[in-house]
């Protein structure tokens, strides 16, 4: 009898991992590891847990543009639809100059109110990205003030069921507080300024079909080292959505000028595995 | 009596005029009929959802939601059945519930190849009954 009731307790617990979301509402996972766009945090959480649900998501990013390679391995977990923890490592190869660049960001995202898909308000959240510098000696060098940032950003993202085109749309902005220099990669704070910049982040796409999404994202950068002016990132992106488990996506990134080496463009792929 | 006459031929020949776009990409009450068919099918199918219906007369089921999606879509159908909010209410629907039947409609539309066009337009009308149907 006892035993009986402990099954059925198990049967009707909460903590089961579910995918009650509609597809794609997701997301996938930037190069800092939260769900979002590429390079920017939306306010959508990872996987495809409903309230009550968790789920598990991992990660990886690749970018290869002129003079250097970013790769990026994350997991991510979300409880509830509600809160999203996130771990990611990056490492940036440094082709022309040589060696690598690597930092760890530790992510929190809390869905404040609204929701991505019904009702008229935008989904809106609140994230931490703390950042740990592993490669402290080249941003030292170049007059970054400290190893170690956190940025905190809040999120409205909306779907449109309907849009243009009786197309479904999704539309983000992101306002963000950092110190970051290049993501956190060459250090925080800076000679020419050591405080906090807001910076505005977007992205705007297009669902061809229930699978397919095009679209596009702009990232504004502070510009807090003497040595190198920094730049506004864009890209143009492909997802591919085929079912809930897994998640594509190739852009085309334009970074402009990083460390003083001009035309910083290439391709970017991204594979996500949710849980 | 004449412009009873007139006001008569006139709202016959404005009927069909009124009768949406949408409703016309549906196939009008025979594709409507068809669809919310499979739409029960595909609920009727799904461990997910499938405790709500238990006690539902589905033949009933399916001539209300039927008559409820000919008149949201601008058909010629008066929708006869009790609000989205009474017929809810006591339920407990579930966010991922309400996911879970919009997933059968979206299976359903493939099923009869609606365009993509056609289905956004119809999920996007009742998507704003999510309000009223969702912890009832």
């Amino acid at each position: 009898m006892l035993a009986l009731s402990v099954f059925s307790l198990c049967h009707t617990s909460v903590l089961y991992a579910d995918d009650g979301k509609l597809l794609a509402t997701g997301a996938v996972t930037t190069i800092e590891g939260t769900s979002g766009g590429g390079i920017v945090p939306w306010a959508t959480l990872a996987s495809y847990a409903e309230e009550g649900e968790w789920g598990v998501t991992v990660n990886a990013n690749f970018a290869d543009v002129e003079d250097f390679q970013l790769g990026v391995q994350s997991i991510n977990f979300n409880y509830d639809n509600r809160i999203e923890l996130s771990v990611a490592q990056q490492r940036l190869g440094l082709n022309t100059i040589g060696g690598d660049l690597q930092q760890d960001i530790y992510g929190l995202k809390l869905r404040l109110y609204g929701d991505l898909v019904y009702g008229t308000a935008p989904q809106v959240a609140f994230g931490i990205q703390h950042k740990r510098n592993k490669t402290y000696a080249l941003p030292e060098a170049v007059g970054a003030r400290d190893d170690s940032g956190t940025d905190y950003y809040v999120s409205a993202a909306k779907a449109w069921l309907a849009g243009p085109f009786d197309r479904t749309w999704v539309a983000n902005y992101t306002l963000r507080a950092t110190k970051a220099n290049q993501l956190g990669l060459l250090g925080f704070g800076g000679d020419v300024n050591d405080d906090y910049d807001l910076v505005s982040e977007a992205s705007v796409g297009m669902f061809i079909n229930r699978q397919w999404l095009v679209g596009a994202e702009y990232r504004q950068k502070p510009d807090n080292l003497g040595f190198a002016k920094e730049y506004d990132w864009r890209d143009v992106f492909v997802g591919w959505f085929p079912n809930k488990s897994v998640a594509v996506v190739l852009a085309y990134v334009d970074l402009k000028s990083i460390a003083g080496l001009p035309d910083q463009t290439g391709a970017y792929v991204s594979v996500q595995v949710s849980f | 009596m004449k412009y009873k006459f007139l006001a008569l031929v006139f709202s016959l020949l404005l009927l069909p005029a009124q009768a949406s776009d949408l409703y016309r990409a549906l196939g009008e009450k025979q594709g409507i009929d068809d669809l919310m068919a499979s739409f029960v099918l595909e609920i009727a199918a799904d461990e997910r959802v499938i405790e709500h219906f238990e006690n539902v007369d589905i033949e009933r089921f399916h001539r209300m939601i039927s008559q409820h999606v000919c008149e949201l879509v601008g058909g010629p159908c008066v929708y006869e059945g009790a609000n989205m909010i009474e017929v809810h209410t006591g339920m407990n629907i579930t966010r991922s519930e309400f996911n879970a039947i919009v997933e059968n409609l979206i299976t359903a539309m493939e099923q009869h190849q609606l365009a993509v066009s056609t289905q956004n337009q119809l999920l996007a009308i009742l998507a704003e009954f999510h309000g009223e149907i969702v912890g009832r």
